[in-house]
């Protein structure tokens, strides 16, 4: 799925990161626990979450995901951005509920980091 | 860059790129059987100045947005396109190179000239002047990427260096309690594995694993150090710290197992899943541990594709 369709079911806005309309994402995972994200998310993929500091950008990093997406209108300071800004870390913000967030996305299509393959 | 080494490297990609690599495929064409009325959405639409004239795929002439005015003031709107458009028309082939392209643009002063193949002779673009700085910006972009790319890469190291033996060493140290630093000694060493050349996929799993060991440096003890060999087999990354140890190790490693006080589960973090999750990204990991000495913890990542400098 492009990135601007994500956005645009997201009604997301962009804060900071290498936005590119074109970008490919085929995956979301979402958790306020980023030990979770660490063993299940897959590269490449955006991951949804309430919880804001700068860990979040760190377990992006390290991950190799993505694009972050901050729901429920939580505005990540500027740390966070700056910090996403230097590693390329797209960073989203929704006013949407994850519920409705991963819904929405999922509903349109986009695949979840299924538990079939956790295998590395 | 000074002037002439610019011009130099465009004139090179004129010779390098071909017609076909620049052109707009996704043209619009009409037929020759049409009135001219019809060419108004189309050039207003899609804000262009001409249409190829195409029946069966195959290029019959080209009409402009000046033969439409010219149409127009003088009441012929019902006239055929083939009648109004011009029918001797210069154009290119795909395989051709950029550079004629920009010869023919000089000579004649055209906006545009329609792309054929050479094989059957159908239409299959269009190219005009901005076509070919586009074309040439672009491939500047991904030349410079490449570039940059290179210069980084230390992948060659190994085969630079002459030893019996070659260990690279990175050193981190790692502040306790700090939640603000946490990350940076994987993301550092994340990059520097990066640009050595490894697999996108052995450098996740290292700085996943990385990562963990360090969020339980700074949620558990007063600070530590993260040291990573790499050789040209394997990376082993050795986390050390001061205390205050683990009591029961075994336990400590069961998926679930956890003494993280409220703030580091506040963070995201202390769900039993650290040295779990280090097991399952590394080939081999080994914890010891010494109440109120410390813990030792040892991560191996073997390299079997490790890229020897390509
Ligand atoms: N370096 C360390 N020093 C002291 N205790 C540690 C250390 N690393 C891990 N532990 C202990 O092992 C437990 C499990 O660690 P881990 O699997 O990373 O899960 P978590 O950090 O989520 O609790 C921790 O809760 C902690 O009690
Ligand atoms: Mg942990």
């Amino acid at each position: 799925m492009k990135l601007t369709k994500i956005k645009e079911i997201l009604e997301a806005d962009v804060l900071t990161g290498k936005y590119d309309p074109e970008i490919e994402v085929q995956i979301g995972c979402s958790s306020d626990l980023m030990s979770e994200i660490l063993a299940f998310g897959k590269p490449g993929s955006i991951l949804l979450t309430s919880l804001t500091n700068i860990q979040v950008i760190n377990t992006a990093n390290v991950a190799d995901i993505k694009v972050v997406c901050f729901v429920m209108g939580k505005i990540p300071d500027e740390n966070i951005i700056n910090l996403a800004k230097k590693n390329d870390v797209i960073v989203f913000i929704t006013k949407l509920t994850t519920f409705e967030s991963c819904g929405r996305l999922y509903k349109n299509g986009l695949k979840s980091c299924s538990y079939s393959n956790l295998d590395k | 860059m000074d002037d002439t080494r610019t011009t130099t490297k465009i004139q090179e990609l004129t010779y390098e790129l071909k017609v076909e690599d620049v052109i707009s495929k996704d043209i619009a064409t009409v037929s020759s059987k049409l009135p001219v009325s019809l060419l108004r959405d189309i050039l207003y639409k899609k804000r262009i100045s001409g249409v190829p004239v195409v029946n069966d795929g195959k290029l019959v002439g080209i009409v402009s947005i000046e033969d439409f005015i010219k149409c127009l003031e003088q009441g012929e709107m019902d006239a055929l396109i083939e009648d109004k458009m011009t029918k001797k028309i210069k154009t290119l082939y795909a395989d051709e190179p950029l550079v004629h392209a920009v010869m023919k643009f000089e000579k004649y002063g055209f906006g545009r000239f329609p792309v054929i193949s050479r094989k059957d002779k159908k239409l299959v673009g269009i190219i005009t002047k901005s076509d070919i700085i586009k074309g040439i910006l672009k491939k500047l972009e991904t030349a410079y990427h490449d570039e940059e790319e290179r210069r980084y890469r230390a992948s060659h190291i190994f085969n630079d260096i002459i030893a019996d033996e070659v260990f690279l060493k990175f050193q981190y140290y790692v502040e306790g309690k700090n939640f603000d630093r946490a990350g940076e000694a994987a993301t550092g060493l994340k990059k520097t594995l990066y640009r050595l050349g490894l697999s996108p996929e052995i450098v996740r799993r290292a700085s996943i694993s990385t990562y963990e060991a360090e969020i339980n440096i700074v949620a558990y003890t007063d600070g530590g150090e993260i040291i990573a060999y790499i050789d040209p087999h394997q990376i082993k990354i050795i986390i050390t710290d001061k205390g205050p140890g683990i009591p029961d190790v075994k336990k400590a490693l069961e998926p679930g197992f956890s003494t993280a006080p409220g703030w580091v589960k506040e963070l995201g973090f202390g769900a039993g899943m650290g040295l779990p999750n280090i097991k399952k990204f590394s080939d081999k990991m080994t914890l010891r541990s010494t109440v109120e000495k410390g813990t030792h913890l040892e991560i191996i990542i073997k390299l079997s594709d490790y890229r020897n400098g390509e």
